[in-house]
């Protein structure tokens, strides 16, 4: 067993853990926080998309005890159903979501896009490597593409974080 | 309550809460995640332990022995079962492949033991430490090899779509010898996986003989009943409990191994236990879609009646299965004298096919539509004016049964305005912008409205709320919200008044969600027990029920008004009711219809395609919420582009399985192959569908999706590909040079 001690949503929570745990299991497992979705376990749908030290991360692809003492951010440090984060709120009025699954995945994923664009981090439909990334549908779409949702709500989404972003949708 | 004459007026047509675009109510849920899906219930069970499931290694065949030693003293291990500890368990009224037991092996993935452990890494790890031994017998793997052997077979898939094993009406081989200009093509399309989110998961605890498992399923009853059945224990003996679901399309209908095996692995090992079938194991264990070629010809005359129209599809599946019934649309769809439709199935040893997202419709409008697109162009029609001169207001092969509402002449004509139809040359390759060639393509889409018997039980609460409870399922398809519109109206109250509760066995049986009967059924159960609470309310006040009027959370006749809270007391005041039907299912057919236009640029260098813009104009009777109807048809147009353009289970042939059995490899569309989507609903009620007037939308925004892809691909390119999916690498060597 190992030792490791994660700070999540803000509240250190130290861990005895078979090392192969990954940090996915350790959220939904060991600490019961089970908005991250496991949706394939391997890395290929984004269901289980959280923050880690400020970046987003696929937390079944990654083992707990490689983030000794790092900050996890999951959809439970968002917001909470009476006090939901802009995006959750955003995902609710443009049904940005069906059977829910894909959700929370998705909601981490939106607010991870929009901080990388605001720190100029390009993507792969970015024209102009050196120049600020722009806002499109464009960008959004091309760095949400790592969230699978089968319920097929993109259309939908886009527009919840356009309007997140403060442009019209 | 039964519905055997045509709605007349009734509370529900005030639309103050039903029909309004208002937001889910399990939305704040959803998107914080604090909804409970199956394997997330820390709460319902004390001590938990971890399943792992593993599946068979080969496609046909028999365990000769399974070797477990070295699993059962791995650290944390409670207890191994293996699919040679028991004979074959019986199998459920839905299942064709049996789930567990016994040493042969019908299919590849099927399920051959589980290990319980403490841990979820201890269970995998000596799940891996298993070494089996197989016989490996021949297997029939290759649906086209099969083809001279299949036979005529009839086929309901329970969900809206079916047909006689052979179905005539007139002459068909005579009027098509004669027709002016004909048409005779062969299509095929693929197997597909429902590669819903989430993976099926089960958690289950036995107290003494009574089992209940928590679990994901779209149709509780059922499971309930198969599950019994499967572990030969009473029905009476088992709880199914479903409430959030994460994602179905046809795969959670029936019971399958997750739910099993929890249920072995919690008995032997005497503690609850949880499981989940892992991401690889859902392609090959579970069902699929099954693969079709289609064969169709239509005969028309020189002003583009169809004359003659024969739709012939073969599918396989595993002995005592089904065929796809992807002929059923065509024996309502348009008109024409002389019709022929056959079914055909051969026995494949492939996993078990079964019903996935418009099982029927979907894969045989993706023939049935392109053949009208190609037909369309031989006789120098536009494909729009080619369906419109074929409508029909009756059924085809009963001209006495009209249908109930038919607006599909509606649906082309403004789709085609609102789309910009008049810009798409008839000739294709025509419009070019830099490498791009860009076509626009339509297809009608069709799917049958089922009515299923559906119950609901509605408790009002002595400060006036109300509680509906009924083992509905929502997959994503808004039940709870549509639910709790349907009891708001009738009550009189705001929505935040209503709790909705599902997915429960121990709550009434109601249709579940399936082939896009969910939605009208359950609402009209929920109706039902609403007339009777309404009815018992008016008792208890000394009102006349049929003057009573329930608004603002008061129950109001002459000048008399009482707060509805009042009639329930302290102990609150409960009704139960069933919606039943009568015949008009059998005196009006009753169908959805919708034009579907699409816009795709083909790269002229590359043969990549690109979905540019997506507009679907549905007639689907009343909308009983804007909102998430147009989620549904959008969600469905999506998985229509994926069918057209990448969904493919690969087949191995030698060894016969699915190969590409996770999202990696088996490719659905992601955020960056999906544009901006229009959704269209037109202005329609059905008095013959419910008291609800509505009819089934989750399906239909499915049906001919595919089509309208291949057909704008092909006027894009001139390239007609009759193959789904519409890959790259069919298009390659045949794209125009570049300039
Ligand atoms: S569960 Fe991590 S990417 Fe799918
Ligand atoms: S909401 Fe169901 S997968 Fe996205």
């Amino acid at each position: 067993m190992s030792r490791v001690t994660l700070r999540v949503n803000g509240e250190e929570r130290s861990l005895e853990l078979d090392p192969r745990t990954t940090l996915l299991d350790a959220l939904r497992e060991q600490l019961q926080l089970t908005g991250s979705k496991k949706g394939c376990d391997h890395g290929q749908c984004g269901a289980c998309t959280v923050m880690v030290e400020g970046r987003r991360i696929y937390s079944c692809l990654t083992l707990a005890v490689m983030h000794d003492g790092e900050a996890v951010t999951t959809i439970e440090g968002l917001g909470r159903p009476d006090a939901l984060h802009p995006m959750q709120a955003a995902f609710v009025k443009h049904d940005g979501y069906q059977c829910g699954y894909c959700t929370p995945g998705q909601i981490c994923a939106s607010v991870a896009t929009l901080q990388e664009i605001e720190a100029g981090i390009p993507s792969h439909v970015t024209a102009d490597l050196t120049a600020a990334p722009q806002l499109t549908a464009e960008e959004i779409r091309e760095r949400m593409s790592g969230n699978i949702c089968r319920c097929g709500a993109y259309s939908n989404i886009v527009e919840a974080i356009t309007e997140v972003a403060g442009r019209p949708a | 309550m039964k519905f055997d004459t045509p709605a007349t007026s009734n509370p529900i047509d005030q639309l103050r809460v039903v029909g309004q675009p208002v937001d889910r109510i399990d939305g704040p849920l959803k998107t914080t995640g604090t909804a409970p899906y199956a394997y997330e219930r820390h709460d319902v069970a004390r001590d938990q332990a971890y399943g792992y499931v593993l599946g068979a290694g080969i496609g046909k065949g028999r365990v000769a022995a399974m070797d477990t030693a070295a699993a059962k003293a791995a650290p944390g291990v409670i207890a191994v079962v293996t699919t040679l500890d028991m004979p074959r368990l019986g199998k459920g009224e839905m299942n064709t492949a049996f789930l567990f037991g016994g040493a042969e092996i019908q299919h590849y993935h099927q399920a051959i033991a589980v290990v319980v452990a403490e841990s979820f890494e201890q269970a995998r790890d000596a799940a891996a430490m298993i070494r089996t031994r197989y016989v490996r017998e021949p297997g029939r793997f290759d649906l086209a090899a099969e083809a001279p052997k299949a036979q005529l077979a009839s086929a309901d898939s329970g969900e809206g779509s079916g047909a006689p094993q052979e179905d005539r009406t007139g002459d068909f081989e005579g009027a098509f010898a004669q027709a002016a200009v004909t048409l005779d093509e062969t299509y095929s399309t693929p197997d597909e996986s429902h590669a819903m989110m989430e993976p099926h998961a089960t958690i289950a605890a036995w107290e003494g003989e009574k089992l209940t498992v928590w679990t994901s399923s779209q149709m509780i009853a059922w499971g309930r009943r198969d599950l019994a059945k499967t572990l030969g224990i009473p029905a009476e003996n088992v709880r199914f409990d479903s409430p959030y679901i994460g994602g179905g399309f046809g795969g959670k209908l029936f019971l399958r191994a997750d739910a099993v095996l929890a249920a072995l692995g919690a008995k032997a090992a005497g503690r609850s236990v949880k499981l989940a079938l892992t991401r690889p194991l859902i392609a090959n264990n579970t069902t699929h879609r099954p693969a079709t070629i289609q064969r169709i010809r239509i005969g028309a005359g020189r002003d583009g009646r169809i004359t003659a129209i024969a739709h012939e599809s073969l599918s396989g599946d595993l002995p005592e299965g089904q065929p796809e019934t992807a002929v059923s649309q065509t024996r309502l769809l348009y008109a024409g004298a002389n019709r022929l439709t056959a079914l055909r199935l051969a026995v494949l040893d492939l996993p078990e096919g079964n019903s996935m997202r418009a099982p029927g419709e979907a894969p045989g409008l993706m023939a049935l539509e392109m053949a009208m697109d190609e037909m369309a162009e031989r006789l120098g029609m536009d494909p729009i004016d080619f369906r419109i001169v074929n409508d029909t207001q009756v059924d085809p092969e009963h001209a006495e049964r009209p249908f109930s509402q038919r607006q599909l002449v509606q649906c082309l004509r403004i789709g085609a305005e609102r789309f910009g139809w008049n810009r798409r040359s008839a000739t294709p390759g025509q419009r070019r912008e830099g490498q791009w060639l860009v076509g626009l393509g339509m297809a009608a889409g069709f799917r049958n409205n089922l009515v299923m018997k559906s119950g609901a039980r509605v408790r009002l609460h002595g400060n006036g709320a109300v509680t509906v409870e009924t083992d509905m399922t929502d997959i994503g398809t808004g039940s709870y919200t549509i639910i709790a519109q349907t009891a708001a109206e009738m009550m009189g109250l705001p929505l935040e008044k209503v709790t909705v509760r599902l997915g429960d066995s121990d709550f009434p049986v109601s249709s579940g969600s399936g082939g896009q009967f969910g939605g009208n059924s359950s609402t009209a159960g929920v109706y039902a027990a609403c007339v009777k609470l309404r009815e018992a309310v008016a008792r208890r006040l000394g009102f006349n029920s049929a003057e009573a009027r329930f608004e603002g959370g008061q129950v109001r006749a002459g000048n008399r008004s009482v707060p509805l809270g009042q009639a329930a007391g302290e102990a609150g005041l409960t009704a139960e009711d069933q919606m039943e039907y009568g015949d008009l299912a059998e005196r009006y057919q009753q169908s959805t219809f919708a034009g579907h236009f699409v816009e795709v640029a083909v790269h002229a260098a590359t043969g990549e395609t690109r979905v540019r813009r997506m507009l679907a104009v549905c007639a689907a009777g009343r909308i009983l919420n804007p909102k998430s109807a147009r989620s549904q048809v959008i969600g469905a147009m999506t998985m229509g582009v994926g069918a057209a353009l990448m969904e493919e289970l690969a087949v191995d042939k030698r060894h016969g399985f699915f190969v590409n059995h996770d999202l990696a490899g088996y490719e659905v569309p992601v955020h960056a192959d999906i544009p901006h989507q229009e959704v269209i609903f037109l202005d329609e009620t059905d008095p013959i569908s419910s008291p609800m007037k509505a009819k089934g939308v989750g399906e239909l925004g499915i049906c001919g999706v595919g089509a309208a892809v291949a057909n704008a691909v092909y006027n894009a390119t001139g390239l007609r590909v009759r193959d789904y999916p519409i890959t790259l690498d069919k298009l390659l060597d045949r794209l125009p040079e570049l300039a």
